[in-house]
């Protein structure tokens, strides 16, 4: 059995889903949001049956058709299927479908739950997409389609005047990024001539000089687009706010998905990336990873912990990706879906619980009340931490060697300063949030959340423990490095043994993070790292002032071209050349109608007078 | 002296401008419109003079045409002028220019 099919009915189901919610069943909230769900599910055991069927690696691994053909512009529509593409759709109708069905559940209170699992689908559609394309023109096209259905999402509760701006950053965020994935792609189209990802990676290795001078200036245009998807410095200032958006959206667009399309499309054209290219690619990662870590430190909101949190981590991914190491970026990028999805979750679940509370400074105590939560998101601190052996360990670990293997110290030593970063602010976050006394009523009356938000985070939480050794990095090496050996679980398990010296730097990084965190945090009722580092706890309260540097340079700058355009288009274009033609016509209209005396004397006359002029110029000659 | 066809066009020539400058002139409506009669009658004199002067009966056909027409233009223009008059109690173009912007 091969299933020719099956990813085509993946693709579209959840777009199927969407039209209908949007055009019959917005006023029945249930069946809405069991289309939703029944289309995702369905997507992902659909997925399954496809790989037990096929492989990891299909017989056919495309399957297009032609979409428009325009001179010598041939766009194709097609899906791209191979380890990298199987395993995110995987990824994305896995996790996506457990995030789906938790939404069930906190979204429940809301009257406008049909038109979110309308958005929901929409936004699953897209992801699919970019996931399945095989070619740079569709990959773009859903990569929009992802930026609306973002916007849609952030934007939900347009009621709030913040959720409507963060959707409007992020939207424009992104397109600054997209405007530079936009130029790439064109580049590479004029320079190699095709569009589809199997041709150009043949026309690279037939010569990989291809690209000539533009190499670098084509690979980082493209990487642009993964800038601004995956929030990399400078466009990372999108994600934070982005929480403004109803926390399933957070797990699943701002942890899961969306943030992994700008790591999955470097892994995707990674033949096209330069040494040079590659250089910039991870020190950019680097440097956010850095940056991300550093902010989250004085964060207060659980869900921005979470999201300076997901800023680091993608940095990880993308600097690995620079770093040359793709399989350990999407390595990263599976175990850290399933770890931040539960993150993302558990935090959703504790709003839930305290009734939209998202200070952890008024939460505090939630052991008792909330027991399934408190384990899972535990689960989820330890492995987005690095602990061995959850999942993140070996991912985070794969990373570090990754940037020793390629000498590149500072990178490494980065990494590894990170690493304690995370376990310090993700520690402090679970012992002011989870352990001591409530420190607030609604922290004392803290109710556990039904069955359908627990039941994904079980499942997510297993995942999250055992998903570094069942073989994903295996699926991986099929793809990126055909001759790596596979590993039985045991040998996984053991893998980090092989390269001791970033194993025990990494465990070493996440003991002192834990044991800092533990004597700051252990015991307190108030922040105690503003009075110690001063300024600097200050300056990362404040996200190092990069809203602000934005809004006196570039929204300044920007306010001023707009005004001067604006000038132009009201006063030269709208005052000189419209009102001239305008006022002429209206001038000449004017002096017309006094000829209209209404005499009718007057007008016999005029006649009498053209018939004469009439009548000379014929006859008269 | 021989009267000719000239004689007879040019007369008629006199009566044409006679009633037109009568009906650009005369601010009187009933004015106006004997000068208009006067006009068409200068007309019907030419065509007649051509019929005889041509041997041909056509021109005289058609008078009878204009005469005819003319009867009747004459009953709804006089229908008209008097029905104007008792709405305005007036026949004199100046205080006729509702059509005026």
């Amino acid at each position: 059995m091969n299933y020719a099919n099956l990813p085509w009915i993946i693709l579209f189901l959840p777009l199927a889903a969407a039209t209908v919610i949007a055009l019959f069943t917005l006023g029945n909230r249930t069946l809405s949001a069991l289309l939703s769900i029944g289309a995702i599910v369905t997507g992902f055991i659909l997925t399954v049956a496809f790989i037990a069927g096929n492989g990891f690696h299909p017989a056919v691994s495309e399957t297009s058709a032609t979409w428009l053909s325009i001179g010598t512009l041939q766009a194709d529509f097609g899906l791209k299927l191979d380890a990298l593409s199987l395993m995110m759709l995987l990824i994305v109708t896995g996790v996506g479908g457990a995030i789906h069905i938790y939404s069930f559940g906190y979204m429940h209170e809301d009257r406008s739950m049909a038109r979110f699992f309308a958005f929901l689908s929409l936004f699953t559609f897209s992801m699919l997409g970019i996931v399945l394309a095989n070619n740079f023109l569709q990959m773009f096209i859903f990569w929009e389609l992802v930026g609306v259905s973002s916007y849609l999402l952030i934007g939900f509760w347009f009621e709030k005047p913040s959720a409507g701006d963060a959707a409007k950053k992020a939207f424009i965020t992104n397109r600054l990024g997209d405007f530079g994935f936009m130029l790439g792609i064109l580049l590479v189209w004029g320079l190699l001539g095709s569009l589809n990802f199997g041709e150009l990676a043949a026309a690279m290795k037939a010569n990989p000089a291809a690209l000539g001078t533009a190499a670098t200036a084509a690979g980082l245009l493209v990487f642009c687009g993964a800038v601004g998807k995956s929030a990399q410095f400078p466009l990372h200032v999108w994600l934070a706010d982005a929480m403004e958006g109803p926390t399933p959206v957070s797990a699943l667009i701002h942890a899961a998905t969306m943030v992994a399309a700008g790591v999955y499309m470097l892994c995707r054209i990674f033949f096209l990336l330069n040494a040079d290219a590659l250089h910039v690619i991870s020190y950019v990662g680097g440097f956010t990873a850095l940056l991300a870590a550093l902010i989250a430190v004085q964060q207060n909101d659980i869900k921005r912990i979470l999201a300076y949190s997901t800023l680091s981590q993608l940095g990880y991914m993308v600097m690995s990706v620079g770093l040359s190491g793709e399989t350990p970026a999407m390595f990263h990028l599976t175990t850290h879906a399933f770890f931040k999805a539960l993150l993302f979750l558990g935090a959703g679940s504790v709003i839930h619980g305290l009734h939209e509370e998202q200070d952890i400074w008024k939460m505090g105590g939630l052991k008792k009340h909330m027991p399934i939560t408190f384990w899972t998101f535990i689960i989820g601190t330890l492995a987005l931490s690095g602990v061995p052996p959850f999942a993140g360990f070996y991912s985070k670990d794969s990373i570090l060697g990754q940037a020793l293997a390629q000498h590149d110290y500072l990178l490494f030593g980065v990494a590894v300063f990170v690493a304690g970063l995370t376990t310090f602010y993700m520690f402090r976050l679970f012992f002011v949030a989870f352990l001591g006394e409530p420190r607030t009523e609604k922290a004392k009356h803290a109710h556990e959340s039904p069955a359908v938000m627990t039941g994904p985070l079980v499942v997510l939480s297993v995942l999250a423990v055992v998903g570094g050794f069942i073989g994903i990095t295996t699926i991986y090496n099929s793809q990126f490095t055909p001759d790596a050996e596979k590993l039985t679980v045991a040998q996984q398990l053991l893998e980090p043994l092989h390269n001791i010296v970033p194993m025990l730097l990494g465990i070493g990084a996440v003991a002192v993070g834990l044991f800092a965190a533990y004597t700051l945090y252990g015991r307190t009722e108030s922040d105690p790292l503003p009075a110690k580092l001063g300024g600097l706890a200050t300056a990362m309260k404040n996200r190092f002032y990069f809203d602000e540097l934005y809004e006196a340079t570039f929204i300044r700058l920007h306010d001023g071209l707009a005004a001067v355009a604006d000038f132009i288009d009201r006063w030269l274009v709208e005052g000189l050349c419209i009102g001239f033609i305008r006022g002429g016509t209206d001038l000449s209209g004017r002096t017309l109608r006094l000829l209209q005396t209404g005499n009718l004397q007057t007008y016999a006359f005029l006649f009498t007078l053209g018939v004469a002029v009439v009548l000379y110029l014929m006859l008269g000659k | 002296m021989q009267v000719g066809l000239q004689h007879y066009l040019v007369v008629s020539a006199l009566l044409f401008a006679t009633g037109l400058l009568g009906v650009i002139i005369r601010r009187n409506l009933l004015v106006m419109y004997l000068s208009l009669e006067l006009m068409l009658n200068a007309a019907n004199l030419a065509l007649v003079s051509f019929s005889r002067f041509k041997n041909s009966l056509d021109g005289q056909v058609l008078v009878f045409f204009i005469i005819t027409v003319a009867a009747a233009e004459v009953a709804v223009g006089l229908a008209l002028i008097v029905a104007l008059y008792r709405k305005r109690q007036s026949a004199h173009v100046e205080d006729l220019t509702s059509m005026k912007l």
